[in-house]
């Protein structure tokens, strides 16, 4: 890789291949959500950073021929150097094949793909704003913060409390946890814009990371407005096809710098910085 | 180890696997060694500035995939600068794929691409001729003539036609771009398609309709590599749901030269190296020396109709 090469793309591994992974582990952890472990001969647990995602390619089933592979972020990685862990919601096509996938079996991923969240030494309190599978996504945050030091808020948003997975969210780091529901109404975005904007002006936040909600989003986009010193970082979605920033599928509307432009979700993002979004739901 | 190199129209390959334009950019070098691939065909670049069309831009069928990119482009003078350098770093031959809305835009953009360091234009004239009803150049034998003729007279480097599948009159638009000066055929594109969601009844790509491409069209693009080799002298580039070694055989044998490796690269980015470690394989097991020999070899029996005929009238 010489000079002209390196300058012209954002790079965001070492090196990216194939890997044919054994399934070590693969349960259900409630009626919507499985927890899958794979291990591969490669080191992933030392070359995955947190916010990075891997393409899945889900055996195909009676019911399920996915041909496409499926982008899914990492929930964890280790202790062995070849273990890496999926936390996923039974969905689509893609997710149906995979659950089917049974222990001793084998899966081939490609990866690691996309950026990842900014998480400087500094930092010494963190907010998570969490909602679905965005907890998946950002669990690896978690750890990197609570190994940091730092101290954790969460604000966990789920259709009830049965729903939540905080344990599943935190893998055992202390964390000061917000739940609220769908259930009792206390996820509406006035309400957790208000439990927001009060914990914000409590503490002196860092940062605040956000994913699986785009109405969350958008609110925490208008209440970071006013508090221009703390960092937001959104994980995104989009159709892909190649996960690398080749094929151009993923794109999506960024306001960088004063000027409005496409951003491949795979290459620049998936994670973005939440002042940067375009508030547009129609191309998403 | 058997000699893979190939010679595509005066352009010397160290073997048969390029990838597909549209499927491979710079970013696959975290996954691939550039120096051992045949040539490195970058996305089209038109020298108009668009966008690209609405998002979802891809959906998956049974055994391939829809896309509708749109061939987003910054121009030529951004390509030039910002996309072109970083390929010609390498020591693999560097194809310029172009496309554009017409014969006059196509030969003022081929003739500003025409620079040192790039080895071939690949004309992407299955794009929309807005000349023609947005109908592709490569849909009609004098469109495809008078694409071609504007581009060879505005170039000295090779010039590969890429063609598209969509036509029912293949042979006729081989020969035309053979014709008008290209130095090979690229066959071919995607094939139109389209995909509705049934729940939402909405259509699955945002541009409506859009290229399906994957092993799907293998047989289509098989068939008609086969066609184009029947119909004219100059070396054929196939492409077209290609994923193994085997593949590239059996378009080699249709009448191929080389091929294109389009979507199997999204299924793993490393595909192309292992195709090409899977064709030194199949050249041993099949006692083949050197793979250009396999060109055109499929064993047909020109008697077949005849014996067959014969054989027939035994039955009542």
């Amino acid at each position: 890789m010489n000079a002209v090469q390196e300058a012209c793309f954002q790079r965001n591994a070492a090196s990216v291949a194939s890997h044919r992974c054994e399934v070590v582990r693969h349960r259900w952890v409630n009626d919507r959500y499985k927890y899958l472990k794979l291990l591969a001969r490669a080191d992933l647990a030392g070359a995955t950073r947190p916010g990075q995602f891997y393409q899945l390619a889900c055996p195909a089933t009676d019911a399920s021929q996915p041909f496409l592979l499926r982008p899914m972020s990492v929930y964890g990685t280790g202790p062995e150097p070849g273990a890496i862990e999926f936390l996923y919601n039974v969905t689509g096509v893609g997710t149906r094949a995979l659950a089917d996938l049974r222990v001793g079996g084998h899966m081939d991923i490609v990866g690691p793909l996309g950026n990842t969240f900014t998480f400087q030494a500094g930092f010494r309190r963190i907010l998570l704003l969490a909602r679905g599978v965005g907890l998946a996504t950002m669990a690896p945050v978690v750890r990197l913060a609570a190994d940091a030091g730092a101290d954790v808020t969460a604000i966990m948003s789920a259709r009830g409390p049965q729903d939540l997975m905080r344990d599943e969210f935190l893998r055992g780091a202390r964390a000061d946890v917000h739940g609220v529901y769908d259930s009792d109404g206390s996820s509406a975005v006035p309400n957790v814009g208000a439990l927001l904007r009060g914990l914000l002006d409590t503490h002196r936040y860092d940062a605040v990371y956000t994913c699986g909600s785009h109405r969350l989003l958008l609110l925490l986009q208008s209440v970071l407005a006013d508090y221009p010193d703390v960092l937001g970082e959104v994980a995104m979605e989009q159709h892909m096809a190649c996960g690398m920033g080749v094929c151009l599928s993923c794109v999506r509307l960024f306001q960088v710098e004063g000027e409005r432009k496409f951003l491949r979700v795979c290459r620049e993002g998936p994670v973005f910085p939440v002042r940067d979004v375009v508030g547009e739901v129609r191309f998403g | 180890m058997a000699d893979l190199t190939v010679n595509v129209g005066g352009v010397a390959l160290r073997n048969p696997v390029m990838p597909a334009s549209g499927c491979f950019a710079i970013e696959y070098s975290e996954a691939l060694d550039f120096d051992r691939l045949g040539a490195l065909v970058i996305k089209s670049v038109s020298p108009r500035s668009r966008a690209g069309n609405p998002t979802p831009r891809v959906a998956e069928t049974a055994s391939g995939m829809l896309n509708s990119i749109g061939i987003p482009s910054k121009g030529l003078d951004y390509y030039r600068r910002h996309i072109l350098p970083a390929y010609l770093s390498f020591d693999t031959p560097v194809v310029v794929s172009i496309s554009a809305d017409t014969a006059d835009e196509f030969a003022q953009a081929v003739a500003a691409m025409s620079i040192p360091g790039v080895a071939v234009i690949e004309a992407n004239i299955s794009c929309p001729n807005l000349e023609a009803d947005g109908l592709a150049f490569a849909m009609d034998p004098d469109t495809t003539f008078q694409a071609v003729c504007a581009i060879r007279a505005s170039t000295a480097l090779p010039v590969w036609a890429k063609l598209t599948p969509n036509t029912s009159r293949i042979a006729d638009v081989a020969r035309a771009a053979q014709a008008a000066g290209a130095d090979a055929l690229v066959m071919g594109n995607t094939v139109l398609g389209m995909s509705i969601d049934v729940r939402t009844r909405k259509p699955r790509l945002g541009n409506v309709m859009g290229g399906l491409s994957g092993p799907a069209i293998k047989p289509i693009a098989l068939r008609m590599v086969h066609q184009c080799h029947r119909s004219v002298d100059i070396p054929i580039i196939g492409c077209g749901g290609i994923r193994c070694a085997e593949d590239v055989a059996e378009f080699m044998l249709a009448g191929a030269t080389a091929v294109q490796v389009g979507t199997a690269s999204f299924l793993d980015p490393g595909a192309m190296q292992k195709i090409i470690d899977g064709l030194q394989r199949y050249c041993l097991e099949t006692g083949v020396e050197r793979i250009r020999d396999l060109t055109g070899q499929v064993r047909l029996d020109q008697d077949l109709s005849d014996s067959w005929l014969r054989f027939a009238q035994q039955s009542g």
